[in-house]
């Protein structure tokens, strides 16, 4: 059962990932770029993350796409949808040397190499909870939390600094 | 993934019933197609030029800052289900965290991006 | 719910904290009490970097692992912290007066050098990848935006979209990197991976092995190591000179910071894997580097190269893989860090208003025109070029002597010739200043006190680390004693 949805939410996240590049209308790949992002979420809930989900759907598909909409909008590409290849021998290049890696992760994988430190028996009851994951994440790690908030004024000081016309 | 099946099994109903709305219409609903319906429907008035129109930066500066907030109120969740747990420990690291947060708001409020001049 | 079990102790991260509140108080002051002069907040960065720099004196000797492990406060983080501080010190203190020329005078940009070195600081006392991976986004994203941070200059604003596109993608590789190793060792915590990396019956080294390859990618672009090296030049011309120079020195600090701790000391067990991939990183880097900068007619694009160089003969260190190499990777960041800055500080000294002597061909003359500014630039050329009695000669001494002992002498033999290379461009420059007619008056910048302080400690510190490293070398080599975990 968790193992055809795993295939069945995978295999729309790969195909919707593909339908981002090759779709030449730029909204188009936006909206696909979206079904991306949904079967992502629906992986992580297969996985038992059952915030990371819901995080991942309010923050990526709420918030960051808007912003990657306002960013096509801003910047007018759907008048060219064909577009213009700066550079010839990047798609062929671009291909092959995706594939070169695929096979090498698959090759690799294929070769034994298991995930270590994977958990044995059934998972604890409250694996993946909310309040699990909020007590990791205000004890462990208290640190990367605060530093966030760092990360996060840098941020705001960058779109202010770049964005705003100067006053 | 038990917790999660009914979750499943609902937005397959919701995405089930909204495609066979939608095909239900295509296939039965009569199809009388003049111009006049088939122009672009712009809130009743008269369509002028084309949907695509270069958006101002201004959108994009709020846009940025809201994703910065909506990051911020993220944490905030996981927090308020267990803020009683963590007890005042947990307060202070939180009021550290929205101190910082709070003083990029003044910050972006005083630099005047907030003004949609 | 145990608190006191994930050990807080502000104190080891006092050096970090007292940065961060000295960015506040300055963008406060500029929203609260703004003035047309802001030379005020500078001063005000370079004592809560002086500060700072007490706090990191006090934590030398401490040995604690702290926040839950995500920190580690021990010699090697704590010397790197010192780098650190001390660069961001004299980039501010260069700034003085260039930012006011260039119109960058902004609360902005002290702000984000002080949240830049936070970032840097946490990737340096990072015991998890976690932690590692957001200081390196705090410092990239305070980068990226202090080279776009001159708008008016389309090739500034160029500068900052290279760099950020090229850096969100390293980024990524680098995250894929932490992702497969967590996949492949159950942990992100440092110590747990040389454990998990240690064991006999390690069965999943393959994905281990991609995910190492991946985070190489991150650390090699940040860095600025061939064959990740091609947006170094033109970032590095793009910027303003203040940003370039602090970028050139601390960014890479930093990157090295993190990377031998990943790398030389976590992934320890994995160095028969790592080696020869560093080995061939090294000899391009070097190559490459030092041949490119010889065509360079920008000096700009010059030290873009020359610090790609650099950074090859700092892999040569990591190659040698043993406690000599990783103290001569601290000592050699310590003296790129004062002999950089002092050369890309004449630079900045140069130009009337927002107008700078760039080309190599308009230093003619510059011997006679301003003495002392000519002889601080050929000192840093010859330090950069590692001529005796100069720290840069020291410093690739023992990264070259580091090498040999390790083994690595046909690769020892590739550094002593790449740096004989980089005799001739630097020399180049000395000799343009002394014995070439210039075409025009030289422009020369207002003389600026504190600039003047900068390029003051910086000519010294780079003599004084050259006649007198020993009490350095032994601090660098000190930072190893319990770096092990």
């Amino acid at each position: 059962m968790a193992a055809v949805a795993f295939y069945l939410v995978s295999a729309v996240a790969i195909a919707c990932a593909a339908l981002v590049i090759f779709q030449p209308n730029v909204v188009y790949s936006a909206l696909f770029l979206i079904g991306t992002l949904l079967a992502l979420a629906g992986l992580f809930l297969l996985l038992n993350a059952q915030f990371i989900a819901i995080v991942h759907i309010i923050v990526y598909v709420g918030a960051i796409m808007v912003l990657f909409l306002f960013v096509i909008m801003l910047l007018d590409l759907g008048r060219d949808p064909a577009g213009t290849e700066q550079l010839p021998y990047q798609r062929g290049l671009g291909i092959g040397l995706g594939v070169l890696f695929l096979a090498e992760l698959a090759l690799m994988v294929s070769f034994g190499g298991g995930l270590a430190g994977a958990p044995e028996g059934p998972l604890p009851a409250a694996f993946g909870y909310t309040e699990v994951l909020g007590r990791m994440l205000f004890t462990t790690y208290l640190f990367p939390f605060e530093a966030t908030s760092i990360l996060l004024f840098v941020a705001a000081i960058g779109a202010v600094v770049l964005g705003k016309r100067r006053g | 993934m038990d917790t999660a099946f009914p979750l499943f099994l609902m937005l397959l109903f919701a995405g089930g019933l909204a495609g066979a709305m939608l095909a239900m219409g295509e296939f039965i609903g009569p199809k009388r197609l003049t111009s006049i319906k088939l122009e672009p429907f712009e809130c009743g008035s008269t369509p002028i030029g084309p949907g695509r129109q270069r958006f101002n930066v201004k959108f994009y500066l709020v846009a940025m800052l809201f994703i910065i907030f909506d990051v911020e109120v993220v944490f905030l969740y996981p927090w308020a289900v267990i803020f009683r747990d963590l007890g005042v420990f947990g307060l202070v690291e939180m009021a550290c965290f929205i101190f910082i947060l709070a003083a990029a708001l003044v910050y972006v409020w005083k630099r005047g991006a907030l003004e949609w001049e | 719910m145990n608190v006191a079990a994930i050990n807080i102790s502000l104190g080891g991260i006092g050096p970090l904290l007292i940065l961060s509140a000295t960015a506040l108080v300055v963008l406060a002051i500029d929203c609260f009490w703004p003035s047309e002069r802001r030379s005020h907040l500078a001063y005000v960065t370079v004592a809560g970097c002086l500060v700072a720099l007490g706090a990191t004196w006090r934590l030398w000797g401490a040995q604690e692992a702290v926040f839950g492990r995500m920190i580690i406060v021990d010699n090697y983080s704590t010397f790197f912290t010192g780098i650190f501080i001390v660069g961001t010190t004299i980039t501010t203190l260069l700034s003085i007066g260039y930012t006011s020329r260039m119109g960058i005078d902004r609360a902005e940009y002290y702000a984000l050098l002080l949240f830049a070195t936070v970032g840097m600081i946490m990737m340096a006392q990072g015991l998890n990848l976690i932690t590692i991976f957001l200081g390196l986004e705090t410092l990239s994203i305070s980068l990226y935006i202090l080279a776009g941070i001159q708008r008016q200059r389309a090739a500034s604003i160029e500068a900052s979209l290279k760099y950020f596109l090229l850096g969100a993608f390293s980024s990524a590789f680098f995250l894929y990197g932490v992702a497969l190793t967590y996949g492949a060792t159950g942990s992100l915590d440092l110590e747990h991976i040389t454990r998990a990396v240690g064991e006999t019956t390690f069965a999943s080294k393959p994905l281990l092995l991609i995910g190492v390859g991946l985070m190489l990618i991150g650390f090699g672009f940040k860095v600025a190591t061939v064959p990740f090296h091609v947006w170094t030049p033109d970032v590095y011309e793009g910027a303003p000179t203040s940003v370039t120079a602090f970028m050139s020195v601390g960014a890479k600090a930093a990157g090295f910071g993190a990377f031998v701790r990943v790398f030389s000391i976590s992934l320890q067990p994995l160095s028969p894997d790592w080696t020869h991939l560093l080995w061939l990183l090294a000899v391009a880097t070097m190559v490459v580097g030092n041949v490119m900068a010889i065509a360079q007619t920008n000096i700009k694009r010059l030290l873009a190269y020359s610090s790609i160089a650099h950074a090859g003969y700092v892999v040569v260190a990591m190659v040698a893989a043993s406690a000599l190499g990783t103290s001569s990777v601290l000592f050699y960041l310590l003296v790129y860090t004062f002999m950089n800055l002092g050369a890309f500080g004449v630079v900045l000294v140069l130009g009337r208003q927002d107008e700078e002597v760039l080309a190599i061909d308009d230093f003619a003359g510059l011997g006679r025109r301003a003495p002392a500014l000519a002889a601080a630039m050929a000192l840093f050329m010859f330090a950069l070029a590692g001529i005796p009695p100069t720290a840069g000669f020291v410093g690739k001494f023992y990264i070259f002597s580091a090498a040999v002992q390790g083994g690595f002498v046909g690769l020892a033999v590739i550094g002593v010739l790449a740096s004989l290379v980089s005799v001739y461009y630097y020399f180049r420059v000395v000799v343009v200043m002394y014995f070439m007619e210039p075409a025009g008056e030289i422009p020369l910048a207002p003389r600026s006190a504190p600039a003047t302080v900068a390029l003051v400690i910086a000519a010294a510190a780079t003599l004084a680390l050259g006649l007198f490293p020993s009490p350095f070398i032994t601090a660098a080599s000190r930072s190893l004693v319990a770096v092990l975990f």
